[in-house]
Parts: structure tokens; sequence; C-alpha cells
């Protein structure tokens, strides 16, 4: 199913650094939630776009205009595509399309739609996608959606253009996390991928650090220090519900997921140094993973959930080694510089995210877990903590720009970079979320 | 073939590369998330309230109100120069059983938290270590670590960061009144 155009994005190559700002601040969907809405701002993009173009859809003209928005501000902020100016053209899914006419003027793909009531009085947008290079279809879906949810409809539609013209699932759809301190407060929130629509999970004056997904989207696992100190809760997010995981005595902080759901690997002080264990996610039946006389955190399980990534000072500096996720002996991973740290294997399994000091920088650094071969990805200086977009496309990471704590997206490959901020105060700690259940 | 595709998708996906007409059952819902529209409920962290204990440990004349211990860049022993201070605390706690310590560990913002929040551990573990060596009972001790996130000193340079190499003793009495 993977068109020429796919196959002419995957040859590409060089990285063009058009600095395009886009922000997307508007106030589409202000709630009394949102307290400090995302900025998103474009850096860097892939050199070889997909030229695609998106019609208006007729009928309602409002509902109309924010479906269409999000799909191509979704489309544009990839980097993976170039919007090609439709003009006033404005037809649905079921109009013929003047395939030539669109590819005269640099469309490879076009997509066109409708809005319309559906029988509840919700909104049910439909949209086909077409190659007008082969001139064919290449499908289309319907979504209902009520009113107010009509961008989530968008980012449905654009994850469909996504998949359909690259190969690869799209992410539009998903959700991140992230920690914003700002005026003394630390407010836990959730977003859409393209910060849209944002709501406080938890606020505190106390930090709160370290979000992770639950793999079925519904829960987080923190590190929250309410209690003067690192103590691990489990918080669902639709009902506000909270329960402690782990809080022994000393510290307990950096909770990872299992893939299943069940369990999750913490880091407890309890019995001195920092130590991996693993925990049911009610907080029942702990059992300890690392052995070590030093330092062993930042536990993470590779995708397939046979093995943990930690970081451990066992040999003298900070790297990242590797266990089995019961325990066992581990194996060292990194090996250049001397400061390896926050581990984070791919979800496909075939890279792993870590932070890497060089020259007094910590950098976020990519290693193809086949060759071992490690690339520097980010030319920022102060990253931590990285996440990757359950594509294994993206890597959201937190660093600083101009003193200011910001969230960065930047490509496995470091060719396309987007810049996320709020306007008064700093974001860190964030965590993209799993794939729309 | 993807857990993503919902029914009407997947038969639009059957439909793919044609001129087959849209599903006309009506399109897939795209809403699961209840709530507000943002599908999150929001709560607020309870907090501590520090009040009630004894003048002697807030007076700032008292020695004891004297509860931070700094440390050199990446060391972890408790210097010379607060032998005095810990052993002060450590005859207070001493004649004072009912009483408990909370001993938070600080670093400086460099680095990743969380492996700062272990090195911070480092710290409060060595000044625990100090008490118990002066007849502190450990029951009476819990060490934590805050790593990088509470600094004193907001600066991003060696002289905060000096500030921010810390580690703090928070008092609790019997009646569980206290710091923490």
């Amino acid at each position: 199913m993977k068109s020429k155009i796919a196959r002419n994005l995957l040859k590409m190559n060089a990285m063009s650094r058009i600095s395009r700002r886009i922000f997307l601040a508007l106030a589409l969907c202000v709630t009394g939630l949102a307290q400090a809405q995302l900025s998103i701002e474009i850096t860097g993009a892939g050199a070889n776009r997909i030229p695609v173009t998106i019609v208006d859809f007729p009928g309602d003209p409002t509902a109309s205009r924010v479906i269409t928005a999000t799909v191509r501000s979704d489309l544009e902020r990839s980097g993976l595509f170039k919007l090609i100016d439709n003009g006033t053209a404005a037809f649905d899914e079921n109009a013929p399309v003047n395939h030539a006419d669109w590819k005269g003027k640099g469309a490879d793909a076009l997509a066109a739609g409708s809005i319309a009531r559906s029988a509840d009085g919700r909104m049910e947008a439909r949209f086909r996608l077409y190659d007008t290079q082969k001139g064919v279809s290449l499908g289309g879906a319907a979504y209902v959606t009520s009113n107010s949810q009509l961008r989530a409809a968008g980012h449905r539609i654009a994850d469909y253009i996504y998949e359909k013209l690259t190969g690869e699932k799209g992410v539009f759809s998903t959700r991140i996390a992230y920690v914003v301190k700002a005026r003394g407060q630390f407010l836990l929130q959730i977003a859409d991928s393209d910060g849209q629509n944002a709501a406080t999970a938890l606020s505190s004056i106390e930090p709160i650090i370290s979000p992770v997904w639950s793999p079925d989207g519904g829960r987080l696992a923190y590190v929250s220090f309410e209690k003067k100190k690192p103590v691990i809760y489990v918080h669902t997010l639709a009902s506000g519900q909270r329960h402690i995981v782990a809080n022994f005595k000393g510290s307990n902080s950096a909770p990872a997921w299992a893939p299943d759901g069940r369990k999750l690997a913490v880091v407890l002080s309890k019995d001195g140094n920092s130590q991996i264990y693993s925990v049911n996610a009610d907080g029942s039946g702990l059992q300890r993973i690392t052995q070590s006389s030093g330092i062993d955190t930042e536990p993470r399980y590779s995708a397939d959930g046979g093995t943990i990534y930690f970081t451990s000072d066992r040999g003298g500096s900070p790297q990242v080694y590797q266990v089995g996720a019961s325990g066992g002996d581990a194996r060292r991973v990194t090996f250049e510089g001397s400061y390896n740290v926050s581990p984070r294997p791919a979800p496909d399994g075939k890279s792993l995210a870590f932070i890497s000091r060089r020259e007094g920088r910590f950098q976020l650094a990519v290693m193809d877990l086949a060759s071992r071969q490690v690339q520097v990805v980010s030319d920022s200086n102060k990253d931590e903590s990285p996440s990757f977009a359950p594509n294994s496309r993206m890597i959201l990471i937190a660093t600083e720009i101009g003193g200011r704590g910001v969230l960065s997206a930047v490509s496995s490959d470091g060719r396309i970079k987007q810049r996320l901020s709020v306007a008064a105060g700093d974001v860190r700690e964030p965590a993209w979320g799993p794939y729309f259940q | 073939m993807k857990k993503l595709l919902i029914p009407a998708l997947l038969s639009a996906l059957l439909a793919a590369c044609s001129t087959t007409p849209l599903p006309e059952d009506g399109g897939a819902p795209v809403e699961s998330r209840s709530g507000s529209g943002t599908g999150v409920t929001s709560v607020t962290a309870g907090g501590v309230d520090a009040s009630g204990l004894p003048r002697e440990l807030t007076d700032p004349k008292s020695k004891l109100s004297q509860r931070s211990i700094y440390f050199d860049l990446d060391k972890y022993d408790v210097k010379d120069e607060y032998k005095d201070l810990v052993a002060a605390h450590a005859k207070y706690l001493v004649a004072n059983k009912g009483f408990k310590v909370l001993l938070q560990g600080n670093t400086d913002e460099r680095g990743s938290r969380e492996y700062n929040l272990s090195l911070g551990q480092k710290r409060a573990e060595a000044v625990k270590r100090s008490l118990t060596l002066l007849g502190v009972q450990e029951g009476q001790i819990e060490s934590v670590s805050l790593g990088e996130e509470k600094p004193k000193d907001a600066g991003h340079d060696e002289a905060a960061w000096s500030q921010n190499r810390r580690a703090d003793i928070l008092y609790k009495a019997a009646d569980g009144r206290g710091e923490f």
C-alpha cells in the first residue's frame, strides 16, 4: 500500500533549516482548566516533504475550518509534509477530482471531505484521500464527534493521511504529559500532541517529577514530593483518583511501567543506596531486581518486557546498563564519555535514546541497538528526560532555551525539530502517551 | 491489523484504492474520553503543616536551629566543620527519643533529575551514619532525597550550586507535630 510518495520520503536526506514559526496557541479550546497553553514552533524539517493539499470541506464553515486547520497544522508540524495552498477550493469526498489539475499545482496527494450533523446532533466528518499522480483514491473514513471535540476528528484524519502516505502510524491523536512550574506551583498537565486542550491533572506546591503513562493511556505514575519526600503514585486521569504505589522508608522514585501494565519498576532507597525493584500497580508484590553497592536508577523496560535498561555508577561513572526483567547479571551498554544517563528504549526495539554529557553539554543521543552506533541528535545543552513517540519517530525532551525550561521534539535521526513552550513558566518532565485507544 | 483501527476505518481501509463509497452506517465515534472534554479530572495535592516544635529547635540563638549541612562538589561525606552541629543534633535526639528527624539530601541542578535524586540520597545517608554513630536510634531517622528539586538558591552559578549541595534536618515531635 506504500505509495511512490512514501518511497520518495524515505530517500529524504540533508536536513533543511527552514525556521518557520507556527504558533498554535490559538485559544480554540480554552477551558477553565487550561492554565498554561503550550505553543509549538518548528525549527527544522525534512528536506523532501510530501506536497499535499487539504481542500476546504463543504458544510458548516466553522466546523470545517476547525477540522481542516487541525489536519493541515498536524501534517505541517510533522516536518514530513508540505502544504499546497488549496485557494478557495471546497468539495466533498464524493466529488470528482481533477487529478491533473492538482498535480499541476504541485500536490501529490489531496484530501477532500464534508461535515454533517449526524442523527443524534453530533458532527460527522467524512473524508477521502487521493493520490493525484496515479489518479486513484487511497481510501477514506468517517468520524463522529461532539462539536467541542472537532479537533480530535482532525487529528484522526491527519493520522490516516500520515499513515497512508508515509507507511508508518501517525501520532497526532496521542496525548503528552509534562510538568509546568509557574508562580510557585507545580502542575502536572495533559495536552493533545499539538499542545492544545491542556488540562491539569494535579497541582501541588511541592515538586512533581518522572511522569510515565500506563500502556493503556488511562493512568500516570509519577513521583510527588507532597509528603516532604519522594513517593510514587498511580493516578487515573478520568476520575482523578490516585493511590500510593511505593512509600517505603527513604526515597521512592523513577517509576516505569512494564509493557503489560500490571507491574512497575521502581527505585527505592529503603536498603541504603538507590536500587531497582518491581512492584504490582496496586503496591503489592515487591521484588528486588538489582543488587549493587552503588546507585542503580532510571529503569525502563524494553518493548518486549524482557529486559530493563537503567543508569548505574557501579563502574565509577554513571552509565547505561541492561539487566533481565527479574534480575541477574547486568551488561554495560554505553561506553563513550563519563556521563550517560536516562535510557529510553524505542517502542520498536531498534534504538535507545539517552542523555550524554559531552564537553560539559548534556545532549540527547540515540544508539542503534544493532550496530551500537551512537549519534548525538540535539543541538541544545541541557537536555533531560527523553520520551519516545509511540511510532518511535520523534523523541520529546526537556531542555532550556534562554534560561527557560521548554520541551523539544526531535526526530530520532535529528533532522526534524519542534519546540514547545509556555508563556509564563518552565515546562519539564515530558512523557509521550501511547496510541489512542 | 492495527489496534487503533476501529470498524468504520477498517472497512474504509478495505475500500482503499477503489472508489467504493464511504461506510453509510455512520462514522466511528472519536470520543472515548469522559468528563469535561479533556478526559482529565483536576486534583490538588495536600501539604504538611509545619508547627508545634519546642523553642530550642527553632530559636535562632540555639545551635539546633541550624539544620543545614553543606557538601563539596561530587562529595558525599560530612565535612569536619559540621561535626559539632551533627553532634548537637545527635545529643538532642538521644535525650529525646520521642523525636524523629527527616534528613533531606539535595544536589545542584546539573544532570538527570532522577540520578541527582540518588546522589542526594547519598548525602542524607552520610548524615544518618554520623547520627547513628553518635547513638541516635535508626528508628528516629529517615533519610530521603529531594534531588535537585528544592534548591535553596535558584541561581545557575557555582555560588548558587554550593548552597544547593546540602542536607537538611527536619524535626517531628512525639505528638506528631513538626516539619514533616
